[in-house]
């Protein structure tokens, strides 16, 4: 039996203690935002965030962070969220839309820590989430954007 | 603004007017009054529903490249809708009503999408907005030419009566469908032409756009195949004791692919993979490593091959040569690694059958899977979902994933739902890759540096052959294979081209600008080094290649010339400066692109891309389309490639040995597109093709040599 808070809910997962959160959040609670590309932490489609921190979920065993508190795409609500979820839209960053739940909680997670990102912060922040389409331009600009709004 | 994406979205039925018309295949007879007679074959574009919402049923796959968008501007734009009561939905499998136009099957690919719906969607919508109009006349009593839409409202000055779609529904349905319905003039458009925001955006920034992926029907298994290490090998036996000892793991069963795990969850069905013991009979397999298949494809080359296009006498003309250069390139296997790895979910149920995925090529899809399976086409439903990327990989003409899918759900033995998982590893090393190609170049100079001889042999693997799509290439050449180096633009001379038809257990496949994706890269740099030998600019040189009747072709090289500032391929402060045009899918795209020399790679600031893709229905997707085409063709200048060991195995896997371009390399793009009134033309890959050869060609000036063998990265032999 694993415990966890999901999304400001506490949820109690009787299964393999091995399975990677990815498929614990997916196929258990059913939270589809989160999605699977490679399943080797190397695209960041997966990105969740575990206490606050973008996590790559596809190989983070749920037995390493019972009792942790877990955020997804569908339920990240911070004023940088939302602002970085309008920015997305306002400028259509996403293409095929796969890897975006990813780059948007990375991002997010960004603009919590650094209210005013610079490009090599963005670089260094959202190196790990990969975009196949390559939205990279928009990725760039939208978080710029956000960081604009949230000044205010 | 929604999409409806779930079956039951689709199938969702209310009161309203489902408009019926004829496709581009059977316009013709429409014209003529025969299809009138016969019936009206209902052909389904748009659903108006009672509520007013306009529903588009897009016949093309949404994978990124934005149709749903695109084809909803076009019902917009001839319904005189208001964009928010628009919405779109893939059309499910259903060839004579859904056929693509351009590629004679349903399916989605040499980007054909706003090409060939551009006219068919308008005169959909135009007729349905002729119905509605004609419903509204009879129930005011007023003349119908007094009647006007204005976003979405119909009017009437007169009475002051106005209302929505919705409320002409039914009786329109009711109505028969005008034979030729009147198209607005583009003088009076209101959407095409204009940026407008995509459909699916909304649904794909907070997580709940719905991918195959993202359905878990009741009581599904999850089932992955373990496929073979080689091309050519099949199972031999198998040892199931330890994956059914996996919690979850329902069965196993051998397929002709390799061995199925059938599991209640996905990890367990990739523990139950990974727990199978199997030994692969390789007597047929594919052993030759990649450096043995391009000396293969080195010694064909050299033969010279089936010639496809000559212009005259060659050797004669290399003769009068006063310089001549030579080169040969080699490009690798690519893969097109999509993050949405292969997946679909599979309904049984007393011998009928329910596909729902991104499917790409639904009639080829249909057959294959009801062939296998051992139904009729017409028990096989196909609800198509938007795909998370593709560049190719899902538009099969060997109809592979479909044939598995059968295979998996006979196998079963028993009625059920399942999903067939592929991952990002079945993916790398799983096949249907670009193929490998080899280049042999060679140009003659004259005394006044005019080019007086070309000749380009390509030794490569065609797509066609071997599938479905064979018998369209009526026994000739496979265009795909030398699209780009033959019938080109410009004036080289004497000409001769030639095909070498490889051969090779490496299965392979159609991948984002498919020939061109590696002719551009070989005649774009030679070309180049050729100008430079000639002592001619990059754009001069190439201008002076063009006849008088090339506006197109020049058009967009001096449009990119304007704004990227070109001074010439020198740069200052250690930059470079390379261009390449390239035509293909029927638009026109020249790009300049900056390099630095940055611990032995490229290293991209800037590119500037000039296109012109005929009627710019949406700029705004447009230029999403060369952002991304620069970085999709960086990405894979820079790192793509597959290889095969000696003996034959696929020596990548994952995103760690088979890199993607990261927000870190990419460059700043600058677009700009050329206005034009020319019917639309493809947007999806013709911004890749140039993009290689513009960095090789500033590499050169870097380096002093151009790269004959891609990616970048790879080490120098």
């Amino acid at each position: 039996m694993t415990k966890f808070i999901v999304n400001g809910q506490e949820r109690e997962l009787n299964i393999d203690p091995e399975t990677p959160l990815l498929w614990a959040l997916r196929d258990e609670l059913r939270l589809t935002g989160t999605k699977f590309g490679c399943g080797a932490a190397q695209c960041g489609a997966c990105t969740v965030w575990v206490d606050g921190v973008p996590t790559r979920s596809c190989v983070t065993p749920i037995e390493d962070i019972a009792g942790a508190t877990i955020t997804t795409i569908e339920a990240v609500d911070t004023p940088e969220a939302k602002a970085v979820q309008a920015a997305w839209a306002a400028i259509d960053v996403p293409q095929c839309g796969w890897c975006q739940s990813g780059q948007i909680m990375a991002a997010t997670a960004l603009l919590a820590e650094n209210p005013a990102p610079t490009d090599e912060d963005i670089d260094a922040a959202m190196e790990g989430n990969a975009c196949r389409c390559a939205t990279y331009v928009r990725i760039r600009q939208a978080i710029h954007n956000a960081a604009d709004a949230l000044k205010g | 603004m929604t999409i409806e994406t779930t079956r039951r979205g689709f199938m969702a039925t209310g009161s309203g007017l489902l408009l019926s018309l004829t496709l581009p295949l059977g316009a013709a007879a429409a014209k003529t009054g025969e299809a009138a007679v016969a019936g009206f074959e209902p052909n389904a574009f748009i659903r108006i529903g009672t509520d007013h919402s306009v529903t588009v049923l897009v016949k093309h796959l949404e994978m990124g490249q934005g149709p749903y968008t695109g084809l909803t501007t076009l019902v917009a734009e001839e319904l005189d809708a208001n964009w928010d009561q628009m919405q779109a939905v893939g059309a499910p499998a259903n060839t004579p009503l859904y056929a693509n136009g351009a590629l004679g099957v349903q399916g989605t690919g040499g980007s054909t999408s706003m090409m060939s719906s551009f006219l068919p969607m308008r005169e959909a919508a135009a007729a349905a907005r002729q119905m509605l109009i004609t419903a509204a006349a009879a129930e005011w009593g007023v003349p119908a030419d007094e009647i006007v839409i204005k976003a979405g409202i119909l009017s009437h000055q007169g009475t002051g009566k106005n209302a929505g779609f919705g409320d002409f529904a039914e009786a329109a349905s009711k109505l028969p469908v005008p034979d030729a319905p009147k198209l607005k003039d583009p003088k009076d458009f209101v959407f095409i032409g204009k940026d407008r925001p995509r459909l699916d955006t909304a649904s794909k920034v907070n997580g709940s756009a719905k991918f195959t992926l993202d359905h878990y029907p009741e009581g599904m298994l999850v089932v992955m195949v373990a496929h073979a290490p080689k091309f050519g090998a099949v199972v031999k036996s198998f040892d199931d004791t330890e994956a059914l000892a996996v919690a979850g793991v329902e069965m196993v069963r051998q397929v002709p692919m390799g061995v199925a795990v059938y599991a209640r969850n996905t990890w367990a069905a990739m523990k139950g993979r990974e727990a199978l013991v199997i030994e692969w009979d390789e007597s047929k397999a594919e052993i030759r490593s990649s450096d043995a298949i391009f000396a293969d494809y080195a010694k064909a080359a050299a033969e010279g091959g089936l010639t496809v296009e000559e212009t005259g006498d060659l050797a004669e003309a290399f003769k009068g040569a006063e310089k001549v250069l030579e080169a040969e390139y080699r490009l690798p296997y690519l893969a097109h690694a999509p993050l949405e790895a292969l997946d679909a979910i599979i309904e049984i149920k007393e011998g009928k059958a329910v596909l729902t995925y991104g499917c790409q090529f639904p009639t080829v899809d249909q057959m294959a899977f009801a062939g296998t399976f051992g139904i009729e086409p017409s028990d096989v439903t196909i609800n198509v979902l938007m795909a998370g990327g593709s560049f190719g990989r899902r538009a099969q003409g060997s109809a592979h994933f479909a044939i598995e899918m059968a295979e998996v759900a006979k196998a079963a033995g028993r009625d059920g739902v399942f999903k067939l998982q592929w991952t990002r590893e079945d993916d790398i090393r799983g096949g249907h890759y670009r193929p490998a190609a080899l280049h042999k170049m060679r140009a003659g100079l004259d005394k006044d540096g005019k080019i007086v001889a070309w000749e380009n042999v390509i030794a490569t693997q065609s797509i066609m052959m071997g599938t479905v799509m064979e018998p369209s290439l009526n026994g000739g050449p496979d265009p795909f294979t030398f699209e780009g180096s033959a019938h080109l633009a410009y004036d080289l001379g004497t000409r001769r081209i030639g095909w070498s038809a490889m051969q090779t257990d490496v299965s392979v496949l159609w991948w984002r600008s498919v020939g061109h994706s590696h002719t551009a890269y070989a005649v774009e740099t030679f070309l180049d080094e050729v100008l430079e030998a000639a002592g001619k600019d990059a754009i001069e040189g190439r201008l002076e290649l063009l006849s008088a009747e090339a506006t197109r072709e020049r058009a967009v090289i001096e449009k990119v010339r304007e704004i990227s500032g070109w001074k010439g391929r020198k740069g200052e402060n250690g930059k470079a400066y390379g261009f390449a045009f390239v035509k293909s899918f029927g638009s026109y795209v020249a790009q300049v692109a900056e390099v630095e020399d940055k611990d032995g790679l490229p290293r991209v600031t800037r590119v500037w891309v000039a296109v012109d893709c005929g009627l710019a229905v949406n700029p705004n997707l447009i230029t999403a389309q060369c952002e991304g085409g620069v970085g999709f063709a960086l990405s894979t200048a820079l790192y793509s490639e597959i290889t095969l060991a000696e003996g034959g195995e696929v020596e990548q896997s994952n995103y760690h040995d088979y890199p993607l371009l990261r927000i870190t390399e990419m460059p700043a793009v600058e677009v700009a597109i050329i206005a034009s009134n020319e019917a639309p033309s493809g947007i999806g890959e013709p911004p890749v093709p140039p993009l290689a050869p513009a960095v090789g060609n500033a590499w050169r000036q870097l380096t002093g040599r151009t790269k004959r063998q891609l990616p970048f990265a790879r080490a120098e032999a």
